[in-house]
């Protein structure tokens, strides 16, 4: 019964939600000159200009309802989904984010780096403001959210992990929350690291909340956060091995007998995704 | 030194050599313990490690303090946790985005209803929904989470009594905290792991009478409200281990980033449900109350006064769903009319439980093979959220809970994180309680209201 977890190799290339796509990133540069073509050429191009960029845009799935490597006879299975990645957010932003951003570049430009230096794109989705940050400038950048009078972010709501194995070079993140009092404004702040070299500085030092939550994530994800107090296990034995959270780590389990059924653990069950 | 009672043991030759004097404590047996304090060999202002827990009634579960004395002295408390680590968050994602519930509803036990809709408002966002979600579904989500946040704060003021010896206070509070969970139990249909509240809605309607089970309870509350204030309010033991304890000031709150109550007992009005409204909140009328002395009798009072509003707005909820009248799956729903997402069946209590009802049954059944189709589909593969992540946050009657959700675009979530209040808090602990009186570490946990729950997940 039970089904392999791992995607398909056609999808191997599949990305996972607003996070940087991995292969060629559709950047800026290549946006702008699709606008030149836009701008000049006729309207006409525009369906053909949208659908190529659509092919372009990675596979997030291909096939349906689960079709994993099977021959397929319904045709579903040669179906390929695109979408297209989440780029840098073009300005403005809308909201108040534009004010948020401006007033960091300016804080950062304070201490002679520019906005780009820290901070390596901007992603505004759902009503909600992202800043990638490069994992060398993150106590900067936070000190600065929370020191500059326009940002005022006073409470870090704590960082928690995402693994994303497929994101090669980038596989873990921690994603940080930070909420102004001040302003009533809320800030997410994401760094990606590799697997192979899992260290991001420690927060502690601007916001001392960041101790239990970067133990929990160290316990978790396995982010090393260079410069915490004392990077212990927080929530599985001190003896554990491995770190739970991440995709590579088994749920586990084991089958249970219920009103005579044999109930398989959670990851051996048959799933229709 | 040498054990003679069976209860108490000598620790390790290592460990002596390396660490000092090893006693191991179990029952009552503290006479060798006693014995060695009282010897002359025990030098004055030798420090003691005292393991408090993880087995001890007065830490709201399974919570280890490690202590350092100086005699009654508190040098140092460093609160250990994990006993209660039950990997909600790792099995959420094995599970379809509507199962998700019934985890994330088990973290902070206390307050299940807010689990769920801190989630189900992260999920909403991630599918674009979060303004299609029918009108009276919102209102029963804030009259759920009202009459839990008022069994939330009882069971917080009510062991406040308990673990400073006053059973009377205890008695009192459970009392009334228990009609709170019997107007839960009428609604959801239990005492606590709900599941009610789901994407696009919550489950089911409000059952018959479930208006006058509600207006019922606000009327008789008010004498209880009375005899608990009479009860605790000026008791001079009560006062005498509260005020003045536990003292974390607002600076203090930022740095470790304490929200909730201990904010608000700081003198800072800040109220998630003023400040980002949710759910429909800034149509409600009331007050977020404060108090300015950053103790742990403030953060009592404050919670009392909490329930006075958390009364207001369920009566509030009540006169809105009086006024809207009886509700149904056409005229007034409370899942999302969206049948992609919504659960396809209106639920029924039948003779063996809740179930589909009767009518979905013999629709899908008897009349429709799409219907069949579609029933099968949502219900085994649930549905698909676009990828992305969302972070929403309420306010919980212990501070900001948040849940950080992520979706790959799959039907079952990336990952899901719970920002728990109470795992933040236990970190100040510290801050709060070095320095000062053994005895007073007792009320200083309980003004924070931990929930182990919450805090292991």
């Amino acid at each position: 019964m039970s089904e392999p977890e791992q995607p398909p190799k056609a999808s191997a290339e599949e990305t996972h939600g607003s996070e940087a796509p991995q292969g060629p990133r559709v950047g800026s540069g290549e946006q702008a000159q699709s606008d030149e073509a836009a701008g000049g050429g006729a309207d006409g191009d525009l369906p053909v200009r949208l659908g190529q960029e659509r092919l372009n845009a990675p596979v997030v799935r291909t096939g349906m309802f689960g079709i994993h490597g099977t021959p397929d006879t319904s045709g579903f299975g040669l179906l390929r989904v695109h979408r297209a990645p989440l780029l840098d957010s073009p300005r403005p932003y809308g909201s108040y984010f534009d004010v948020v951003a401006d007033a960091l570049g300016r804080a950062l430009q304070a201490d002679g780096l520019g906005f780009s230096d820290a901070i390596e794109h901007v992603v505004v989705d759902r009503g909600e403001l992202t800043f990638y940050v490069r994992r060398e400038r993150l106590p900067q950048v936070a000190t600065k959210l929370r020191d500059d009078p326009e940002l005022r972010f006073e409470l870090c709501t704590g960082v928690s992990g995402v693994h994303y194995p497929e994101e090669v070079g980038r596989e873990l993140h921690a994603v940080y929350h930070m909420l102004s009092i001040t302003h009533n404004r809320r800030v997410r702040l994401e760094v990606s690291v590799p697997d192979a070299d899992p260290h991001v500085p420690s927060l502690v030092g601007v916001y001392p909340t960041c101790n239990w939550h970067e133990r929990e994530t160290w316990d978790f994800f396995g982010i090393i956060f260079d410069g915490h107090p004392s990077l212990t296990r927080i929530e599985m034995p001190d003896d554990w091995k491995g770190h739970p959270q991440r995709k590579d780590y088994p749920l586990g389990g084991i089958p249970v007998e219920y009103r005579g059924a044999r109930i398989p653990p959670p990851e051996d069950r048959r799933h229709y995704s | 030194m040498s054990s003679s009672t069976p209860h108490a043991a000598t620790g390790a030759t290592d460990a002596e050599a390396a660490e000092g004097r090893v006693y191991t404590a179990g029952g009552e047996d503290w006479d060798e313990i006693v014995a060695a304090a009282q010897s002359e060999d025990f030098e004055s202002g030798e420090r003691m490690v005292i393991n408090m827990g993880p087995q001890h009634p007065s830490t709201h579960g399974v919570l280890r303090l490690v202590l350092t004395l100086e005699g009654e002295t508190v040098a140092e408390v460093r609160p250990a946790i994990g006993y209660l680590h039950t990997g909600i968050e790792k099995n959420m994602e094995y599970r379809t985005w509507t199962q998700g519930v019934t985890f994330c509803t088990r973290a902070d036990y206390l307050m299940p209803i807010f689990n769920e809709t801190a989630y189900c408002l992260a999920v909403e966002r991630l599918l674009g929904i979060e303004d299609k979600v029918p009108e009276r579904a919102q209102i029963i989500r804030v009259l759920l989470m009202e009459i839990n946040r008022i069994s939330s704060h009882l069971g917080g003021i009510a062991p406040m009594g308990l673990e400073l010896g006053a059973t009377t206070i205890y008695t009192q509070g459970a009392r009334w905290r228990e009609r709170t969970l019997d107007l839960l139990e009428l609604i959801t249909g239990l005492r606590m792991n709900h599941a009610f509240i789901r994407p696009g809605g919550v489950s089911q309607d409000l059952p018959p009478g479930a208006l006058d089970a509600i207006r019922a309870f606000l009327d008789s509350s008010q004498p209880l409200v009375r005899r608990l204030h009479a009860l605790i309010d000026a008791n001079p033991i009560f006062v005498g281990r509260n005020k003045g304890i536990a003292y974390l000031d607002l600076q203090g709150c930022m740095a470790l980033g304490v929200t909730g109550p201990i904010l608000r007992a700081t003198g800072l009005p800040w109220d998630l449900r003023k400040a980002q409204p949710y759910c429909g909140y800034e149509t409600y009328d009331f007050e977020v109350p404060t108090v300015d002395t950053c103790d742990a009798y403030g953060r009592y009072l404050l919670r009392m006064n909490e329930i006075d509003e958390s009364m207001k707005i369920m009566g509030q909820c009540v006169d809105r769903l009086a006024a809207r009248g009886a509700g149904g799956p056409e005229k007034d729903p409370v899942m999302i009319r969206d049948a992609k997402i919504g659960w396809p069946a209106a639920l029924s209590l039948g003779p063996d439980g809740l179930g589909p009802s009767p009518e979905h049954i013999a629709h899908i059944m008897g009349q429709s093979m799409e219907a069949l189709i579609h029933h099968f589909k949502i219900i085994t593969e649930g549905f698909r959220v676009p990828a992305g992540q969302a972070y929403a946050a309420i306010e919980s009657p212990r501070g900001e809970l948040g849940a950080h959700v992520v979706s790959d675009g799959d039907t079952r979530p990336y990952r899901v994180h719970l920002r728990d209040p109470s795992f933040t808090h236990l970190q100040s602990v510290a801050a709060m309680c070095e320095g000062g009186m053994v005895a007073d570490l007792i009320p200083a946990i309980a003004s924070l209201d931990p929930v182990m729950g919450g805090v292991d997940r």
